[in-house]
């Protein structure tokens, strides 16, 4: 069996349509970027599912950290102060 | 980062902390604390990541049963592949091509959920054609006349989709997103099904025979997609435990029977089981003993297709071989790299 497949992988992302953003919706392999966005037009968006496609070699991305469950996001655990909720406000205050 | 980071420094290498030991593997406390960690999401009914830890049996089963999946949507293409051409109309020339299209993507988006795991597409590839990797054993079955188009849409995809949608639920987060899109994509193909035996059914008497015929031969080997009786199917309780699968063997197959019968009765069809009838006491209609002795010679590659969808899948990929060779070679000279010729 010749001609093993070692195209680079490339992460896709669909904006659904305007006004909203791009989101990961999957990957695939591929020679090159543009026969990237071909295959994801054809693999991704069969239904109409995007109006804008883009492609990102995998290995081009870099991620927080290899653990998912670390301490990189703890910092701000504990700063319940940034959200409105933390405030008291008086009876009858509106628009605040 | 899907696909590729599983190499990370998480995964199956010591911490750092630890003197490493080549006996063992060398982080005890830090195994366990992974192992809890894996445990607590599991339990917590929340979903495993490409970059979490995990179990390496979890990997190993997940990788497994995801590439047979997705090698059973590309199998799949060929019993309906043989009918575009002699589709009775352009629309169902245009729906069949869709239809096998989809099955196309559906086999892409779970080589992609495979290789988040580390698997290698192009070994996977290598399995399926080597015979070490099975496929559903129901594209095993050929399809003999228009009507078949039918009874594949309607009953292969109705099992399938009974199978798959607890799937979208399923503790690996890759696997259960390409299930969303699957699942979402099925039920065209159930329905193209139903209305082609619909239609058949109502036609003529020689299109009602051809109907009645398909959904005989294509009845038992629907049921019996489901796997084995749950009392003979090992894997099932550690796949259960896993949150990988949500409902046992033959409680899937009750709910595709439960919701077939009535259907068939809409389409004025019978099925071939003289044993099926409503069971007011269970709630559920019982159906006739399965012949599972059929359904493990087919796996072990006595059915009726088996040589010929592998001849087929291996030869596509041979005459494939060229496209993907200059596509390769376009995509070198693009990039500059000097010679876009590379020694074989």
């Amino acid at each position: 069996m010749r001609s093993r497949l070692e195209w680079p992988l490339w992460e896709v992302f669909v904006r659904a349509r305007r006004g909203l953003s791009h989101v990961h919706v999957g990957s695939l392999h591929a020679p090159d970027a543009e026969m990237a966005v071909r295959n994801a037009r054809d693999l991704y968006t069969r239904r109409q599912e995007g109006v804008s496609i883009w492609v990102v070699p995998a290995d081009h991305l870099t991620a927080s950290s290899p653990d998912e469950k670390d301490a990189f996001f703890d910092p701000a655990a504990d700063k319940i102060y940034r959200h409105p909720t933390f405030y008291s406000v008086p009876e009858g205050v509106e628009h605040l | 980062m899907y696909g590729t980071d599983v190499s990370a420094p998480s995964v199956d290498q010591p911490a750092p902390t630890h003197q490493p030991d080549p006996a063992n593997d060398g982080g005890r406390p830090d195994a366990d604390r992974l192992a809890a960690d894996f445990q607590a999401i599991i339990d917590g009914e929340g979903r495993i990541e490409p970059r979490d830890a995990m179990p390496d049996a979890y990997r190993r089963s997940l990788i497994r049963q995801i590439a047979q999946h997705a090698h059973s949507e590309i199998i799949g293409m060929q019993p309906e592949a043989n009918w575009i051409s002699r589709a009775p109309s352009l629309r169902r020339k245009a729906i069949l091509m869709a239809k096998v299209q989809d099955e196309a993507g559906h086999g892409l988006y779970l080589y992609a959920a495979a290789e988040t795991l580390g698997a290698d597409r192009a070994d996977l590839l290598d399995l399926l054609h080597t015979g070490r990797q099975k496929y559903s054993s129901i594209f095993n079955y050929p399809t003999l006349t228009w009507a078949d188009m039918g009874a594949i849409g309607w009953l292969v995809d109705g099992a399938a989709i009974v199978n798959q949608v607890p799937l979208c639920r399923c503790s690996y987060g890759p696997y259960a997103r390409a299930m969303v899109r699957v699942c979402k994509e099925e039920s065209f193909h159930q329905r193209q099904g139903f209305e082609i035996l619909n239609l058949l059914s109502h036609g003529s008497t020689a299109q009602h025979a051809m109907a009645q015929d398909a959904v005989d031969r294509w009845w038992w080997p629907s049921l019996m997609m489901f796997g084995p009786p749950d009392d003979k199917s090992p894997n099932s309780a550690q796949s259960m435990a896993w949150g990988i699968k949500r409902f046992s063997n033959d409680d899937l197959r009750q709910r595709f029977v439960d919701m077939t019968v009535p259907q068939s009765e809409a389409l004025g069809l019978s099925l071939p089981d003289p044993d099926l009838r409503w069971n007011d006491a269970r709630g559920h209609y019982d159906i006739g003993e399965i012949d599972f002795t059929e359904l493990f010679d087919v796996i072990k590659g006595n059915g009726p297709c088996n040589a010929q969808r592998m001849d087929r899948r291996r030869k596509a990929h041979e005459d494939g071989a060229w496209v993907r060779d200059a596509a390769t070679a376009y995509a070198a000279k693009q990039r500059g790299s000097g010679s876009s010729e590379t020694a074989a």
